[in-house]
């Protein structure tokens, strides 16, 4: 029998746990900056964080086969909580998104990131890979539903986090190349039958998003200031407190969706190397402990929090680096904003379930 | 140990779930470089480029906005302009307390709590550093104070811009409709960007109906500003892509005349060209100012309005809904021959009144002492009711429904312009489902007169008249006629007419007897409308109607100067000339006017007079 540490009991991944601490304490510099010094809004940050934590610490004491349990459930109470949202939601920047319970709000697209890769994960471990056809589509089904329901609020850049982090369950779970394909070649032979049936108005709104540099008074605006600061940043960039273009009030969502543009303008390309280097460790450990993960569907439930992870990332750095539309998705663990950091904290504790569940169950 | 599965095949499976994650991983990394590679090109390669772009730093993006497009009638007037005005803008960034140089600014110039309202609700949605409109259409005096004070008024600009400006007034308020201040509503649904810079919008009529062609597509430029925020230097233009200007159908003079024919009175008049559908008037009466509309209108005016028992807002002429009268007769007509129960010379006897056998109700005819022999042309242009009681009564309420509907009625004629109301031609279908009752016999007999419950709006009235001009053609009206590019004046687009739909076909010899007996009603000896027929120099076909507003009682008498105005007939008149040649069709409606013969008629003369006296000018010329 072999030992079993500390932090195996608290059921803690600790490289996780070093990797989230390095983030957030940038985070921290980054903000502080950012928000010119706010001492207000780090402290906000500071219950966001706390709280987050506790979520992660708490779901992380549950073994996998719990949540595997629970997944369709997860799944459904979500889904509900999305329809609901659909005839009862409340509006704020212009999507109906936001579902009230007295003074709290929440969004319950949110909750989707987390359930949707829970049930495919749950549904697709119910037999060894990889699925059949007939899975494959019931998969299909239970990622289209909530991805339609979340881009009709509209909140695209959500929409589209879901839809990776479920097929990147599908994916990993081992479906064919040659059904891969097709679904490729049905997404694209359905692209100009959809373009065609759509009025004027939607093409032209459709092509600002795919092209924000041609809408300068709008989401272009937002990019070609964001370029300013990245691109004047350097390798070494301007130092810690010193962005001038995030400080002169040029750089719009500058504590939120756009917190890189600083940390590029601040910190340089050096800067941006460190971080992405974090980013990837924890990505990577992510990976291992999904390879590592006795059960398909720890494994598959594990890439898919990981995608969803890595899609955070990649589609910020890309929106703030002019090489994406505007989705309105924050950077994890750095931008400011309570919501996101719980469910990629949560994320977080479904990960270290799967690590750190494993050898006690094995015995 | 755990229960490590030795399954060749279980192998395989975790296997092929492996190598996806090392796929992933290698995806992520793909992806990652990418990334990097884009932020190394912008923070390497670019860094002087942005470097000098963030020193200078004060770029800004403006909107350049194209001045809206231009209406135009027919003949050439201007129906819509665009009048240099100059408003105060204050720029929320540049001012350190709003509130008091708003204060400040009501100290030179008056600035009512209106004012200050829109400046509020514009301002939640504007950037900071915007100018937002407080107050428009300055005076000269108070453009001349803000200017002098300027020095100490940072943050508040004297902007010069084009205001709307509707030379003809109430003349063509309704179809021309007004552009106004941007709402919340309007402006969630709108393109934002586009709107940059752009207050206004079309709220009505042919204003919103082609909002997206007057207000073209705005552009920008990229400018270098100095600490104030005032602009240095202009690094690139984007220019707009200019608005269209609009030229309707709508004939100005005709339609001058035909508002000048209803001043003082509720009415309505359209006039169509038979062949096409394009509509030369369209006149609702009263009408409104739409310039008051254009900066926000004055509470008390609004309210006023919408008080009014004028109904000055109703657009009449579409969505008024009026019983049609004896107007539709020559359709019932034509019906009656169309389905082989009537020939043009068989003669009901015309007493004075009509009963249904059993029943002792008397349903009378207008003309208390009886027509006596009525055929056909003669009950058409004499209006005999008792021998449309008795075709009402062999052709069903059914038929009569379908024979109304191929005249277009009961549905909205498709008209490009929007509020139309669809009218009524009453069924036993439809009175089942809307009121859950039966038909009766009494009521088909009404319907034969056009009155009951049908209903019809006077742009109906005068499509249904150029389907009788064009045998049986049903044309669809239209008001836009030509589109042209505001910059370059070349022509953009030509509005073809729909081509026209035959929906009667019946023989010529019938409708040669249903176009000679309403000719008979202006030109005959006996026709209702004689007096309006006399000495014209052309041949005109026309038909009155008087509809009722109250229903009178079996015993009583209909004495004009007993009953108030509000209660008296609605006058009504459809015409189309040239006889042989139709060219131009119209229905005139005047609410409480008396007999269509009295008030409507001779407006329709007036009307095609100066039609055609000016055709023949312009002929001659």
């Amino acid at each position: 029998m072999k030992e079993v540490g500390f932090a195996q009991k608290l059921h803690i991944d600790l490289p996780l746990l070093f990797g989230i601490v390095v983030l957030s304490l940038i985070g921290y510099a980054v903000l502080y900056s950012a928000s010119d010094q706010d001492v207000n809004l780090i402290f906000r940050r500071s219950i966001h964080l706390a709280t987050a934590l506790v979520v992660m610490f708490a779901i992380a004491q549950a073994p996998p086969a719990r949540l595997s349990g629970v997944s369709l459930w997860f799944y459904l109470i979500s889904l509900g909580l999305l329809i609901l949202v659909l005839f009862f939601g409340e509006t704020g920047k212009g999507a109906q998104r936001w579902l009230g319970f007295g003074p709290f709000r929440f969004q319950p697209s949110e909750l989707m990131k987390l359930a949707l890769p829970m049930v495919i994960a749950w549904y697709l471990s119910k037999e060894s890979p990889p699925p059949t056809i007939k899975m494959v589509f019931t998969g299909l089904i239970f990622i289209i539903v909530p991805v339609l329901l979340v881009a009709k609020q509209p909140d695209l850049g959500t929409a589209m986090l879901i839809a990776v982090s479920g097929f990147a369950v599908l994916f990993i779970a081992g479906i064919s190349w040659k059904l891969l394909a097709g679904f490729a070649v049905v997404a694209l032979s359905s692209a100009p039958v959809i373009w065609n049936l759509m009025h004027d108005y939607q093409q032209k709104r459709v092509l600002t998003f795919l092209n924000p540099e041609q809408d300068p008074l709008g989401s272009g605006y937002h990019i070609i200031q964001s370029k300013i600061a990245i691109g004047s940043g350097g390798l070494y960039g301007k130092g810690w407190l010193n962005g001038t273009q995030s400080h002169l009030e040029f750089l719009p969502e500058r504590s939120t969706d756009f917190i890189f543009a600083v940390f590029c303008e601040e910190f340089g390309l050096i800067g941006v190397l460190v971080l992405v280097s974090i980013y990837l460790f924890i990505i990577v450990r992510g990976l291992y402990i999904s390879m590592q993960a006795q059960h398909l569907y720890g494994k598959l439930l594990g890439v898919g929090v990981v995608t969803g992870f890595f899609v955070y990332i990649a589609v910020n750095m890309g929106m703030v680096s002019g090489q994406l539309p505007v989705v309105g998705i924050p950077l994890p663990l750095i931008s400011h904003g309570g919501t996101s950091m719980m469910t990629i904290m949560a994320g977080f504790g479904i990960l270290m379930a799967i690590q750190t569940h494993r050898r006690l169950l094995s015995n | 140990m755990a229960p490590q599965t030795t399954n060749k095949d279980l192998d395989w499976k975790i296997n092929l779930v492996h190598r996806r994650i090392y796929l992933t991983a290698a995806l992520v990394l793909i992806i990652t470089v990418l990334i990097l590679l884009q932020i190394f090109y912008l923070q390497v390669v670019q860094h002087d480029h942005f470097t000098t772009l963030s020193k200078s730093n004060h770029i800004k993006i403006l909107p350049v906005v194209p001045s809206r497009g231009l209406i135009f009638s027919s003949d050439g007037i201007l129906l819509a302009d665009n009048r240099p005005s100059f408003t105060i803008e204050i720029v929320p960034e540049r001012v350190a307390d709003v509130d008091s140089v708003i204060d400040q600014l009501s100290r030179l110039i008056t600035i009512t709590p209106d004012d200050i309202q829109r400046f509020r609700e514009l301002k939640k949605r504007a950037r900071r550093f915007e100018g937002i409109p407080l107050k428009l259409n300055l005076d000269d005096e108070e453009v001349a104070l803000i200017s002098v004070n300027r020095h100490l008024l940072p943050g508040v600009d004297l902007v010069a811009n084009l205001s709307r400006y509707y030379p003809l007034a109430n003349s063509l308020s309704h179809t021309l409709g007004y552009v106004g201040m941007i709402d919340e509503d309007e402006f969630e649904k709108l393109n934002k960007s586009n709107y940059r810079g752009t207050s206004y919008i079309g709220k009505s009529g042919i204003e919103k109906t082609y909002e997206d062609l007057l207000h073209g597509y705005v552009g920008y430029q990229q400018v270098e500003v100095n600490a104030q925020g005032r602009k240095i230097r202009e690094i690139y233009k984007e220019p707009p892509e200019p608005s269209k200007d609009l030229y309707l159908t709508i004939d100005a003079s005709l339609q001058i005349l035909a508002v000048q024919a209803l001043s003082g009175r509720r009415g309505a008049i359209a006039a169509i060209d038979t062949n096409t559908g394009a509509v030369l008037v369209s006149a609702s009466s009263p009408g409104y100012d739409p310039n008051l509309f254009v900066d926000g209108i004055d509470r008390k005016i609004y309210a006023s309005l919408l008080r009014s028992k004028d109904t000055p807002l109703l657009n009449r002429t579409l969505q008024g809904k009026y019983p049609p009268g004896s107007t539709i007769k020559p359709m019932l007509a034509l019906g009656g021959l169309n389905l082989g129960l009537r020939e043009p010379e068989i003669e009901t006897w015309c007493p004075g009144w009509y009963s249904l056998r059993g029943s002792s109700r008397r349903y009378r005819d207008w003309k208390k002492q009886g027509h006596g022999h009525m055929d056909m042309v003669n009950a058409i242009s004499q209006s005999c009711d008792v021998y449309f009681y008795v075709l009402a009564r062999d052709m069903g309420i059914d038929l009569i429904h379908k024979t109304l509907t191929d005249f277009g009625f009961g549905k909205p004629t498709g008209i490009d312009i929007g509020g139309e109301a669809a009218g009524l031609i009453p069924s036993t279908q439809w009175k089942r489902e809307a009121l859950g009752q039966p038909w009766y016999p009494g009521e088909t007999l009404i319907a034969g007169i056009g009155q009951g419950a049908t209903l019809a709006t006077p742009i109906q009235l005068a499509v249904a008249t150029a389907v009788i001009a064009n045998r049986g053609k049903l044309v669809r009206p239209y008001l836009l006629s030509e589109v042209k590019d505001s910059a370059t004046g070349r022509q953009v687009i030509r509005v073809s007419a729909h081509e026209g739909k035959q929906v009667i076909s019946v023989g010529a010899e019938d409708w040669d007897v249903i176009i000679h007996s309403m000719q008979e009603v202006v030109h005959g000896k006996r026709g209702t409308a004689r007096s309006s027929g006399a000495g014209t120099e052309y041949q005109f076909a026309g038909k009155t109607g008087t509809a009722q507003v109250i229903t009178i009682g079996q015993d009583e008498e209909y004495n004009e100067d007993e009953i108030p105005e509000e209660f008296r007939d609605h006058a009504l008149f459809i015409a189309f000339a040239p006889v042989e040649e139709p060219e131009i069709a119209l229905a005139v409606i005047v609410e409480n006017g008396g007999g269509g013969s009295k008030t409507a008629a001779p407006i329709a003369r007036e009307l095609l007079d100066h039609y055609f006296r000016r055709h023949e000018r312009f002929g001659a010329g």
